[in-house]
Order: C-alpha cells, then structure tokens, then sequence
C-alpha cells in the first residue's frame, strides 16, 4: 500500500485545518471572557506558538542538514527586537491609534515579516562559515556568532530602555510596541496559531521538495551530493537563512508576548526557554528530521517548562529533589542526555505526520512491532 | 568504436603531486563519445586519483581536464557534473537515510526547474516537474530492475543492489561521460554478468562514453573497447584489450618481477 | 611603558592557564575526535575540590597548593565517568553529531548539578590565597609568585606530556589510538583503556590548571568553566587541534590577545576578539599553527 503524497492529502489537510481553526474561533468566542483562558491557556498558546516554530526551525539545520548550529537564540533575539522596535516605531509615528484597528494588524504582520527577513539575512551570514566548517567546529562557531549577535545588540543604544530614539544600552527594552496585555493575547490568538501554521506549512513545503532532497543528500553524504550535481554551497547558505528566518519570526511572536525584551533571555543556556540549548532539546527530542516531531516536542518542553516553574506539585517534593528543579537547565540536560542515549532517534524519527495516511501509518507501525516482537522470540528460541 | 574526431572527455599532461609525491604523472587520455573505455592498473597506482581529479574533487597540479572542447580546471565538484561528468565511488557513497527512490532524485536536482516560490505554493509547475522527474527516476529504476523497491530505505537494500542504485544515480545527472569505480567490487559472477548487461544497456541507450576502473579482468576484457594502465602514477600501456593483455610491462606491473 | 608590561604579565599569565586547559582538550580531541564540552567544567570541578579541600590540608600545617592532588584525583574520576557513562556508549552507536550533542549535554549538567547542590551552590566561593605574595619585579611592575608558577608549570606540564606520548609506552598507544583506531586495536592496544586513561589525564591537567588560576582569581564559582573552556578551545585549535606542542603557544596568543584588548581596547570586546580568531582560524587554516591538512578520503 503505497504512502500517499498527491494533492488529496493535501486538500484532506486543508479542509481538516479550516474546520478546526473555525471550530478553535468559535471556541475561544465561548471561552474568551473566562480568567481562565484570559490568564493561562492563552498566554500558553502564544508560547506554544513560538516554540513550535522555534524548533521546526532549528530542524531545518539540524534534523535535515544535519548541521549542529548553537547559534539559535542570536536570529531569536534579531526577530523580538526587530518587531518590538518596528512597532514601537509605528506607534511613535502614530500610525495607528490603538490595536483594534485593521491598520494594526498590517502593522503587525509588516513587523513579523521584517523581523523574519532581517534575521535570514543575519543567518546568509552564519552559513557562510558554514561551508567551510564541519560539525564540532561549526558547533562552536555558530555558538560564537548566537553571543556576538545578542552582544552587539546589547550594545546598541536604540534596543534598551524606552526604545528607538529614547533608548540606552545595556538595558531591558521597556517599551515594546507590541507586547500585549492579557487581553490582547486572547484578541490576537488567532493570529499566532495563523501565523505558526502558515511557518509549518512553508517549512513542511521546503522539505517535500527537490530543496529537501537536496539538504538530505548533503547531510547524509556531502560528497557524493556534490558528485550527484547539488550545488551543496548554495543549498547550506539557504537552508541556515531560512532556518532563521523562521527563529526570527519566533522571536517576534515573543515579542508579541512579552511586553519587556531583555538580551539576558537569549544565550546558550540559561535557565529560560529562549536559549538555544532549549531549542536543540526539543529538536532533538521531537526527532531530527521530523517537523511533526519538533512540533510535538515543542508542546512537550512548553508542559515541563511549566510545571516547573509553576506546578503546585513541586512544592510538595523533598527539598533535595526541589532544589533541581530551581535550575531547570539541569532538568533539560538530564532530558537531553536520557534521549541521546536511549533513543537517539526522537520521539518520532524521520517519520511525518499526515491524515490521510494515518491509517495506513498506524496499521504499519503495529505489523512492524509484531515482526520485530517475533523475531526477538525466534531469535531467543533458536540461540 | 571511436567515431567522432573530438574526445568528448580529454585530458592533457595531467598531473597531482601531494607533498613530495607525485601521485599521477601525465596522464593523458581521450574518450570519444559512447565508446567503453579501462582504466586498470595495481592497488594504489592512482587510479581513483584520476577519477578524482576528472570530477574536480582534486585540483590538479599540472595540465587539464576538457570536456567537448572546454578546459573545466578549477571549477567545483558540482559544476564538472553540471558540464557532464558523473562518477560512482569505490566504497558506495549512497544517500543512506533516504529512500533508493530520492537517491536517484537528489541527482535530478540541478535540472528540477521550478524555484522556492513554486515548491512553497505548490504551483502546477511545481507538481509539473515532479511528476516528470518521479518518471524519470523509475525509468532508471527500471533499468536496474530496482522499480519495486523504490520506497524502500536505500540502506536497507542487499550490496549489490545498492552498486545498481548508485550508477542509477549517476545516470540521472544526465551526464556524457561516466565513470565508475569499480562497479563490480565485492560481486558474484552472476552478480557482474548482470551489471556488464546493464553497462551495456546504458550505453546503447544513453549513448555515453563510460571510463570504467576494474579489477576484474574478464569484466575488462569482455567489455571494454579500449585501456589504458597505470601503476605508480604513469602510464605504462594504453590500446585494445587484446594487446594490453600481452604487453610485457602490464604483465610485471601486476605480477612482479 | 609600565601598562604595556603589566598587559603583557597579564596576557602571559592568561595564556598559561589557557595552555593548560587546551593541553586537556587537545590530547582528548586527537584520540576521540570529540570536542569535549565539558572539559571547561572539571575545572570548575576541581576548583570546587580544592575550596573543601583546603582548609582541610592548611589544619594538617601542610601548604595549600597541596589540595591539588585531591583536586587531580577527583578531576580524573570525573573525566573518566564522563567517558565512561556518557561518550562510549553513544559513541559505539551514534553519529558525530549525538557525540557532539552529548558532549554538550555532559557540560550542562555538570554546571547545572553544581548548582543544584546547596553545598556547592550558585553563589561563588573564594578561596584564600594558595601562593605566597609578592614576586619578581620587572621594570617597575611586579609580576606575582603566582604568574611565575603559572608560566613555569604551563611550559613544565607540556614538555613531560609531550615526552610521555613520545618516549612512554601508553604515550604511544594514545598517539596511535588517534591515528588509526582499527590499526591500533590490530597491533594489541586496548583502544576503550587507552581511551580512560587518556580522559583520566586530561583531566587531571585541568585540576592543575585550577590551581593556577584560582591562585589569581580565588573566586570560584560554577560557571567559570564555560568561558574558560571556550576560549581554552580557541587555544587548542589556534596551536592545531590534537597537537600537544601547540596548546602552548596556542594558549599564549590567546591569552595575550585577550589582555591587550581589554587594555587597549574595552574588555567587553575582548571575548568577541577571541572568537574571530576562531573564525579566521578555522576558515584560512583549520589545522592550526603546528597542524597539517588532512583531507578526507575519497
């Protein structure tokens, strides 16, 4: 039974796609005014958001060209900054009166777009090492290149403070233009999830193409992808400003989130969820290769991640045991390490999810566990 | 037989030396179009060196590499199988976590024509090409009797196979001039009869000069029109299969004296 | 005159500590092809050892520099439950990249258990001083005990490690480990042993480079290995990853570039400085100062 890849899935996707998203709108109508939703599960969407995208990213380079770049946060930190500024920009030039009005959310859009494109070009940058650098090399570079950027913006003196002409250095952005309040989040919802969706989709289109193929190739064997007429230079330049381009929006929907930028929150490792070790976590986590997975994964994080800052159940833990989840880096480390060596394909490998082949997926899935189950028994039998 | 005057494939005095060692001395050889041509010679004597440089993953030190007349020094790995060289590789260098299928895509890839527009709204041009390329890639499949595992992991598929799947390969870059490394390494006799039908078969149907490194004789001798060797770097004979196999110097480089 | 010699003290004091640790690095990247993230971390493991430690050594009336065996020892079973728990067994069944993932994993969980563990905790420890005040006097300027030590054990420690790998058995065990891991177990070598104990003395070493710096900097706290090793790795690159005579003078360049930028230039500049050496390293020559270009086989 041949996977289907034709245009039915595509239109099955689709169709499914709208009837949830109108079924999610209706939803939140309902749910909207509750302090529940208001106060936690939107701004819980909003990070969910971000970190799918964030991951799906980062697996561009990682899972498919099987490059390991640290550098994540840097095209973050470009993304948020370049939306907060822009807006705040907008705001200052009284472009728009407040942000019920359909101008704002051309505003808005602009912003996220600008922010995306400032940051892939930053990341043409960063792949141009690349060509000449492999694996652990290029693992400290790109780490290199994610201080410098968040470094340099530190130091300008527009992104601190009050911002744009009003703004120090080496201080947290005040005055973001965007950032919304509690009910803004609920308001602009759905333009997170449109926005996630539409990143997956350009990023699911990208693999399932001949550019997909070609940064497989690349990453499976760089020389015989050469010898096989791939253009590799070109192919791993795009791919890390793409891969960017998409943190940057990220970055910017954090921006939307957060009312206050501060550079602190974007490095290697810090504790926070902006650094890139987080990011690789959940890539890693997810599968490497697989969107499905880093989206999957992307939720995962964001559902530790909070129950360890927040969950009521930590304070019931022995004190020794609480004290780790003070840092929760070293929850992190601890996941990463458990993966890499258990199960080092992820959660979902290469595999990608698609409705109509679900059926045939799971059907598979379970005649290829009973094999292996079988011949695990046949193979204990006979020796 | 050679049939046009102009080699598709040339090269003049071509020379490497790494550090002190002159890997291969000028070496000149030309290969007109859809003529099967040896290149034999003992272990270490430079022959997959030679390939390396026909397909610019080495920069020669001395002379040139011309296809149809157009020096290619200098260009980059991707740009000599852009003029028309494909190689396979000695150990196989396959796409090991695709499946036989993409194996043979990837190597469409320089002549997919539609862009990242195309492929992100999924334009009917987008679909277009695919579909071609998708019929294509079987075609060549079906040459190498590998059509019913196009989905398979290539990995996954028996050494053999896995030879077939990287000169499938290699043919979808559409190139003039083919070489490959030792197709029949690691081959039963039943193995290599089949692989010589399917060199065979290419060539008929493509049309393409094919330079072949071997260590198996009788695959040389049956199949090539022409051959030249090397050992240490030089050449020590060159012409039809018949006169090689008695020249006194190919004898001693491959016995001993 | 007198800020151009104390910069140059500085640099050379900076760049010993830096040998030092690329010393570690590089002897465990030539046999493993690792880059081992956490190696900056066992410094701060040994830091942490020698903080408990002496006090315990100065009530015995002995000098404190002596907790550094402590500090050896625990630094050394550290580097080799890291390789042990953690590096073979995704190196028998993983690619470069779930190694280098690792790698970085280790690293993170050792800073982030440190300051997990009250005892040891996030907030910095200082520890008091190792060596004696006072020092030689160059034109005008002193240059501590400390530096002098620092310089004289950096040039020491390499020479006997370049002499081990050279003239000892297990020194040429390791140097053909990282030649040729099949070739090596063919001719007898236990390749995993050799592998143990070439992490047990990295190790090792970077509780020497502990030492040295906390006799300068006494403030330990449980980051200061990130840094460190970072611009440690530099060195080790920069002098030819793999290569033991090239972590000195690898170590020296970045130690004095460091200190003149942040003389002469500002110090927040100074990090981004090193690591553009990085970069131009890595993009003109990637095999270093002493190294030799190895291409890959096609």
């Amino acid at each position: 039974m041949k996977r289907s890849t034709t245009a039915k899935g595509y239109l099955l996707n689709t169709v499914v796609l709208a009837v949830a998203f109108i079924a999610f709108l209706a939803l939140q109508n309902v749910m909207g005014k509750s302090g529940g939703f208001k106060l936690i599960l939107a701004p819980c969407l909003w990070q969910c958001c971000y970190l799918i995208v964030l991951a799906a990213s980062l697996n561009l380079v990682l899972g498919f060209l099987g490059q390991l770049s640290l550098g994540h946060c840097g095209f973050m930190a470009i993304g948020a900054y370049t939306a907060a500024l822009l807006s705040l920009a907008c705001e200052r030039a009284g472009l728009y009166d407040d942000k019920s009005s359909p101008v704002f959310i051309l505003i808005l859009f602009g912003c996220i777009l600008l922010a995306g494109i400032l940051a892939a070009l930053v990341g043409l940058l960063v792949g141009i090492p690349a060509l000449r650098l492999k694996g652990d090399y290029l693992a400290i570079i790109t780490l290199g290149f994610g201080m410098i950027i968040v470094n340099i913006i530190n130091n300008l003196p527009f992104c601190g403070q009050d911002g744009l002409a009003q703004g120090s250095a080496s201080a947290s952005l005040y005055k973001n233009g965007l950032g919304f309040g509690t009910s803004s989040k609920v308001t602009f919802l759905w333009f997170a999830l449109l926005v996630t969706l539409i990143c997956l989709t350009m990023m699911f289109m990208f693999i399932r193409s001949k550019y997909g193929r070609a940064i497989k190739a690349i990453r499976d064997d760089e020389i015989a992808a050469s010898a096989s007429g791939i253009n590799t230079s070109f192919y791993k330049v795009f791919t890390f400003a793409y891969s960017a381009f998409f943190a940057g929006v990220a970055g910017a929907l954090y921006a939307c989130a957060n009312a206050t930028l501060s550079t602190s929150s974007f490095a290697f490792a810090n504790g926070g969820i902006l650094n890139s070790t987080f990011v690789v976590v959940m890539v890693v986590l997810g599968g490497m290769g697989s969107l499905t997975g880093s989206g999957a994964a992307a939720v995962i994080m964001f559902f530790v991640n909070y129950q360890i800052k927040n969950g009521t159940w930590v304070a019931l833990l022995p004190a020794a045991v609480q004290s780790i989840f003070a840092y929760p880096m070293l929850v992190y480390a601890i996941i990463l390490i458990i993966v890499i060596m258990f199960r080092p394909k992820g959660i979902f490998g290469t595999y990608e999810f698609s409705l109509i082949n679900l059926s045939r997926d799971i059907k598979l899935h379970h005649t290829r566990k009973a094999g292996e189950k079988a011949e695990r028994k046949g193979v204990e039998t006979h020796a | 037989m050679p049939e046009t005057k102009t080699p598709v494939l040339e090269t003049r005095k071509l020379g490497i030396t790494f550090g002190g060692l002159k890997a291969v001395q000028d070496f000149n050889i030309q290969i007109y179009q859809g003529e099967l041509m040896g290149l034999i010679g003992p272990n270490g004597a430079g022959k997959t060196t030679v390939f390396n440089m026909l397909t610019g993953v080495y920069v020669p030190t001395e002379g040139t590499v011309i296809l149809n007349g157009v020096p290619l020094n200098g260009r980059k790995t991707h740009q000599f199988v852009e003029a028309g060289v494909a190689r396979t590789f000695q150990n196989i260098r396959l796409f090991k976590e695709m499946s036989v299928i993409d194996n043979v895509k990837a190597a469409f890839t320089k002549d997919v024509k539609y862009n990242m527009l195309d492929a992100t709204f999924r334009t009917p041009n987008f679909w277009k090409a695919e579909r071609e390329m998708t019929k294509k890639a079987l075609e060549l499949l079906t040459i190498f009797h590998l059509e019913d595992k196009a989905e398979l992991l290539s990995a996954n598929l028996p050494y053999g196979q896995q030879r077939k799947l990287e000169i499938a390969r290699a043919l979808a870059t559409n190139m003039k001039v083919l070489l490959l490394d030792e197709p029949a390494a690691g081959m039963n006799p039943t193995e290599t009869a089949e692989l010589l039908e399917c060199i065979n078969t290419i060539r008929d149907r493509f049309g393409i000069a094919i330079l072949l490194i071997e260590h198996d004789m009788s695959l040389v001798m049956n199949v090539c029109e022409r051959i030249l060797v090397i050992d240490y770097g030089q050449t020590i004979a060159a012409g039809l299969p018949e006169e090689i196999a008695q020249n006194p110097k190919v004898i001693a480089a491959y016995l001993g004296e | 005159m007198s800020t151009f010699i104390q910069t140059l003290i500085v640099g050379l004091r900076l760049g010993s500590i830096y040998a030092l640790i690329a010393l570690g690095y590089t002897m465990v990247y030539g046999i493993i092809r690792l880059i081992n993230f956490a190696h900056g971390d066992f410094i701060m493991v040994g830091g942490y050892t020698m903080i408990f430690t002496i006090p315990l050594i100065l009530a015995a009336g002995l000098p404190a520099w002596l907790s550094v065996i402590f500090a050896i020892a625990v630094c050394a079973l550290v580097g080799m439950g890291t390789e042990l728990i953690a590096y073979r067994p995704v190196r028998k069944k993983g690619t470069g990249m779930t190694a280098l993932i690792t790698a970085i994993a280790m690293s993170l969980f050792l800073e982030n258990l440190a300051q997990a563990i009250p005892a040891i905790g996030p907030n910095p420890k200082v520890a008091s001083q190792i060596f004696s005040a006072g020092g030689i006097s160059i034109a005008g300027v002193t240059m501590e005990w400390a530096t002098v030590l620092t310089i004289v054990v950096g040039a020491a420690v390499m020479v006997v490690l370049y002499q081990f790998t050279q003239r000892t058995r297990i020194g040429r065990a390791m140097r053909c480990v990282s030649e040729d891991k099949e070739a090596a177990t063919l001719m007898g070598i236990n390749v995993n042993r050799t592998i143990v104990l070439t992490f047990a003395i990295g190790s090792g070493l970077s509780a020497i480079a502990a030492l040295m710096y906390m006799a300068q900097y006494p403030k330990v706290y449980t980051t200061m290995g990130t840094l460190l090793g970072l611009k440690a790795f530099v060195a080790a690159v920069l002098g030819g990853i793999g290569i033991i005579p090239g972590a000195m003078p690898g170590g020296l360049v970045i130690g004095l570039v460091e200190s003149f930028t942040t003389s002469y230039v500002s110090s927040s500049m100074a990090d981004t400085f090193v690591f553009l050496i990085l970069i131009v390293v890595l993009i003109l020559k990637p095999a270093g100062i002493l190294g030799k270009n190895v291409g890959e086989k096609v």
